[in-house]
């Protein structure tokens, strides 16, 4: 393993039942480096998240995270070692307003540790991290009910509690879908001022334009397979993903 | 055109929620009427009633906080259909620990508190992952399982139960012990609830997957949620063991169980306060329809069907609402 890689999958299986949904599955990552993982849909980019993250166990294979064997370990032990994700479907909790679902990350030992003691106002801290994804803090709008918050807001949000937990890798999956140009537009700063931090992130994404922007690297999958490996401007020229995309003419 | 109910905050709710709430009266009274007319009136009422109502007042503290211990589970996302496993532990160890070792029933309630709540939590633990109707199933099934146990194999008394047990100093201990315990516990249990740490709990009965990917442990907090509500659960069963001076089989029925949800249910779940108010009319009320004999049991199913199906939020939600909202009429296009 290189000096500067975090994150090392290495020949990784994963079948439910008959179905192989991830298979020899071989990629690294460089600290800081911002990885792009497309390919059409079912071709296995959320279970490789989601074995990553240790929702799902692998069948084969090994993930090292700085160093350590991460697979088959409980999700919550891996973002305590500083893996944090967003989900595809936000789910916010709908009765509470923005800035209180805010207090189920803070209130993790993780966040605990790092925000400076345990018995802090978790409130203000919230509010702290709110106003970094966007929500504007001479405004309501992260006091409104999460249930009256258009999708723009409620990506924020889960973008904002994945923050909280000061990860050095995070995982976005699909943080652009379901949102206009404009929010896109208005996310992909935030995103940028992360990089500039120093995190990882990895982007699960079908908006290929705006992905293609700001990725170092993308890595392409279909069947569960990696078909491609690079710089964003030459995986689309393989002509394996302009058939996986396109659909095979031959 | 057409007219829609429209709900706004009373002023005085408003008010109350402001500085003015400390500078008069009657923002101060908005406030603490609601809290003061359970705590007087639990208060007061072993004092005006005859000795018969006051064995039923014991009653409707035991199934409120049997009530308020389902209400707290049910908040975790954990409905238990077997209150009367936790009930009949906390009975089983405060009758044990009096009838083989000597404990004074003083001693022997707190003992039983804690044990009942470690106990229940250990049987449950290994079927903490499963969730909806399967966790619900489980805990339905273990007293069932406890009650065949000890017939068969004759411990603790076997089918005889363990008699003699020490009573509680005096009627007016017994009385306004429960009493205070089951203040202590609503309004505690309403503070924890809206912590930050109640907020996990609720979260996890939501949302699972997102608390679990905040790096928070849901079983090790399940786990807790268990520990406090089998505690609250086994302390009315000890509590019942002393009153009765005597724990046996009966402490696994499934009136323990079914109870305190309708209790629940009809006062408002998830409010903790419904909870106690569902156990102070069910209880009574149950009572009151034993004059007319045999068909009691029709007489009060009537009754829990018409409050579920005319208030299927609870009689809480709805004086709650009533007392902090107006209703209008409002057209609109």
């Amino acid at each position: 393993m290189g000096a500067g890689t975090i994150l090392r999958v290495n020949s990784l299986f994963k079948n439910f039942g008959g179905i192989q949904a991830i298979t020899d599955l071989s990629f690294d990552l460089a600290q800081g480096e911002l990885l792009g993982l497309i390919g059409p849909n079912g071709s296995g980019k959320t279970t490789a998240v989601n074995l990553i993250t240790g929702f799902v166990k692998p069948s084969k294979g090994e993930i090292t995270y700085r160093g350590r064997s991460i697979a088959g370990m409980a999700p919550y032990k891996i973002v305590r070692l500083g893996i944090s994700r967003t989900f595809q479907m936000v789910k916010p909790f709908y009765q509470l307003p923005a800035y209180k679902n805010m207090i189920i990350p803070l209130y993790s030992p993780r966040a605990g540790q790092l925000a400076g003691g345990r018995f802090g106002d978790r409130d203000a801290v919230a509010l702290d991290y709110l106003e970094d994804v966007g929500f504007e803090r001479d405004s309501n709008v992260a006091y409104k009910s999460a249930s009256v918050l258009p999708q723009g807001y409620l990506k924020r949000l889960e973008l904002a509690k994945a923050m909280a937990l000061k990860p050095d890798l995070v995982i976005l999956d699909e943080l652009f879908s379901g949102l206009s140009l404009a929010e896109v537009a208005s996310i992909i700063p935030i995103i940028e001022k992360l990089r500039a931090e120093g995190k990882t992130i990895i982007m699960i994404e079908h908006r290929l334009k705006e992905l293609f922007r700001i990725a170092d690297r993308v890595v392409v999958l279909n069947y569960g397979r990696k078909i491609a490996d690079g710089p964003p401007g030459l995986v689309t020229q393989t002509e394996e993903v302009r058939k996986a995309y396109l659909g095979a003419e031959d | 055109m057409q007219r829609r109910l429209e709900r706004l905050d009373r002023g005085i709710k408003v008010r109350a929620e402001d500085v003015f709430a400390l500078c008069s009266w009657r923002e101060m009274l908005y406030l603490l009427s609601p809290r003061l007319i359970p705590i007087l009136g639990f208060l007061v009422l072993p004092l005006v009633l005859s000795n018969y109502w006051q064995k039923v007042l014991l009653s409707v503290a035991v199934f409120a906080l049997l009530a308020l211990s389902w209400d707290v589970l049910a908040q975790t996302g954990m409905i238990s259909l077997g209150q009367a496993l936790f009930f009949g532990l906390g009975a089983y160890c405060s009758g044990i620990l009096n009838h083989a070792f000597g404990f004074h029933p003083l001693l022997a309630l707190p003992a039983a508190t804690i044990l009942g709540g470690l106990m229940s939590t250990a049987f449950l633990l290994p079927v903490l992952r499963l969730r909806g109707i399967y966790f619900s199933m489980v805990t339905l099934i273990i007293p069932l399982m406890l009650v065949r146990i000890v017939e068969a194999t004759k411990i603790f008394g076997g089918t005889e139960g363990l008699s003699g047990i020490t009573p509680l100093p005096s009627k007016w201990v017994e009385l306004y012990l429960i009493v205070a315990v089951l203040l202590a516990a609503l309004f505690g249990l309403r503070r924890l609830m809206n912590s930050d740490y109640g907020l996990v709990l609720k979260a996890i009965r939501d949302n699972d997957r997102s608390v679990t990917n905040a790096g928070i442990n849901i079983y090790w907090f399940k786990a807790q949620a268990l520990f406090i509500a089998g505690s609250i659960a086994a302390l009315a069963g000890a509590f019942m063991t002393h009153v009765y001076m005597f724990v046996g089989m009966p402490v696994f029925a499934l009136d323990y169980s079914i109870l305190p949800i309708a209790a629940a249910v009809v006062g408002g779940p998830g409010t903790l306060a419904g909870s106690v108010l569902g156990a102070v009319i069910l209880v009574p009320l149950s009572e009151a329809l034993r004059g007319i004999g045999g068909l009691r049991i029709v007489f009060y199913g009537c009754f829990l069907v018409v409050f579920i199906v005319g208030l299927p939020e609870g009689i809480f939600h709805y004086i709650q609402r009533k007392y902090h909202q107006f209703e209008r009429w409002v057209e609109v296009e």
